[in-house]
């Protein structure tokens, strides 16, 4: 990528902007540096750099109880994805379909879920309607919310992909003979799926997110797992912050799987 | 009724705070998301790096476990904060990371003439960032940039989480006492959805107001966005 805006927004330096540079970036460097500084300072001072507190997390058991809560927070998320996916395709579909009873309702699944907190849904589901007497397992009363919001996400996805292919398509599958049924499923969905893919594993991650909502529910995912070993060791802030560095790298190499997808695509996209 | 009747000060304080957590923490995000961009594409690379860190680590972390973090974890290391402010702080952390990305690319749809122009007439970084590029990104990171707050109204319900006594907490701790859930739930849904829609209701209105080229225009720019609606 020869010329995007953000690398001409300054000149190559010459030797007096070069000196001016490397000024500022010794600052900035120092900058950084006294932050990291006074926050290891702050942690020491506090007792909380003491080894015996960290090392801990090199202990198998203790592992092992994370790895655990790590278990059931891939679990939910993977099921959560198995079913909100194609609910979302389905949801699109009814959308953009010409019956108007059928894309109102659509409408107002996919508005309602996107605009109101998962949280919120998540308490339905565990103090609402246990007083009309319907009560779920934990692990449902985590997964059933996760579906019905990610489902409204998707759909939004699936629509914008739909909409992205290509004017021609539909006309070709017109020209060629082919229903408006047909011509969805076999020639524009194929396509809208291939273009959504990389925004379908950007939902993989906000799921991954919701799911931290187990910690609620009290389901044992990993966050829940975290508050479980806390109340074991009282290493909190260690705990806390394993626990987040954990989801931070998950949801990191997810992220650049999406982005490097996406960048092939439209690669491949500018050159064909 | 009387659940409402009798509480009326109570709900009107939670939603009072859950509009209060959503527009500091917005408006602190757009401001720490915005000098993060500028680092982003500036020519100091430690101030580059220091900005791309930060937005992978605070767009990856689940904003529950941020919080927990921060709440629980701060005053572990001598830091305390009145609960309310650490949502604030964990709200700001969080959407500032959205800001940031889609402010850079938001910069990124301004046409690579009009900053060599602004260069050419002897603008410098600030100048040519100031006066003719983030004008006209604006325009494109309108709608991106209303998903964030969006983000951030759903965020805010998180922090009843860590005991900030907003709508959520509100409601769900009468709906305990007098079980009255449908009527709870409606009440707190209501907030958000006013909030939310309210919200893309604005941005679309200063979307149409911005844009010159009417709504082809804006369509066009946001055919297929990967990142829309990843924020958690």
């Amino acid at each position: 990528m020869s010329s995007t805006a953000t690398q001409v927004l300054f000149d190559a330096p010459g030797p007096k902007g070069r000196r001016r540079i490397l000024l500022l970036s010794v600052l900035s460097v120092v900058a950084i540096l006294a932050l990291l500084a006074g926050a290891l300072w702050q942690f020491r001072s506090n007792g909380q750099l003491d080894p015996g507190k960290w090392i801990v997390y090199l202990r198998v058991d203790y592992l092992a109880f994370l790895g655990q809560g790590l278990w059931g927070t891939l679990k939910v998320t993977a099921l959560a994805a198995v079913v909100a996916f194609p609910l979302g395709l389905l949801l699109a579909l009814a959308r953009l379909s010409r019956f108007r009873v059928l894309s109102t309702l659509a409408a107002v699944w996919i508005e309602f879920y996107r605009g109101i907190p998962m949280l919120l849904v998540v308490y339905a589901f565990l103090l609402a309607l246990p007083a009309f007497g319907v009560t779920f397992p934990r692990f449902w009363m985590l997964v059933i919310p996760m579906i019905l919001v990610s489902s409204a996400t998707t759909a939004e996805v699936f629509r914008a992909g739909i909409n992205a292919v290509d004017r021609g398509q539909h006309e070709a599958a017109a020209a060629i003979g082919l229903s408006r049924r047909d011509a969805m499923t076999s020639v524009i969905l194929p396509q809208a799926v291939r273009l959504v893919l990389p925004s379908l594993i950007l939902a993989l991650v906000t799921l991954l997110k919701d799911s931290t909502l187990g910690y609620v529910v009290s389901y044992n995912e990993l966050q829940f797992q975290g508050k479980t070993l806390v109340s074991i060791t009282r290493y909190l802030v260690q705990t806390y912050l394993v626990v987040s560095v954990i989801y931070i790298v998950i949801n990191f190499l997810l992220t650049r799987i999406a982005l490097a997808l996406d960048a092939r695509m439209k690669a491949r996209a500018a050159a064909g | 009724m009387d659940a409402i009747r009798e509480n009326i000060p109570l709900l009107l304080q939670g939603i009072g705070t859950t509009v209060a957590l959503t527009v500091l923490g917005y408006v602190f995000a757009l401001v720490v998301g915005t000098v993060m961009a500028v680092a982003r594409v500036s020519p100091i690379p430690p101030l580059r790096w220091a900005a791309t860190v930060y937005v992978e680590i605070f767009r990856n972390i689940p904003l529950l476990s941020l919080l927990i973090l921060i709440s629980f974890g701060l005053p572990d290391v001598g830091l305390r904060l009145p609960y309310f402010w650490c949502g604030v702080l964990g709200l700001t952390l969080s959407s500032a990371a959205f800001v940031c990305e889609n402010v850079r690319s938001g910069i990124n749809t301004v046409p690579v003439g009009h900053a060599e122009a602004a260069r050419s007439i002897g603008l410098g970084f600030f100048g040519t960032l100031r006066f003719v590029v983030l004008p006209q990104a604006f325009r494109s990171m309108v709608q991106p940039l209303v998903n964030v707050f969006i983000g951030t109204v759903i965020g805010s319900a998180l922090c009843s989480a860590i005991a900030v006594q907003e709508v959520t907490w509100v409601t769900q701790t009468l709906n305990i006492r007098y079980a009255q859930a449908v009527l709870m739930f409606l009440i707190a849904g209501a907030v958000y959805l006013v909030l939310s829609l309210g919200g893309a209701a604005l941005g679309g209105a200063i979307e149409r107001a911005v844009s010159p080229g009417g709504r082809d225009r804006s369509r066009a720019s946001k055919a297929l966005d990967v990142t829309a609606g990843a924020q958690a």
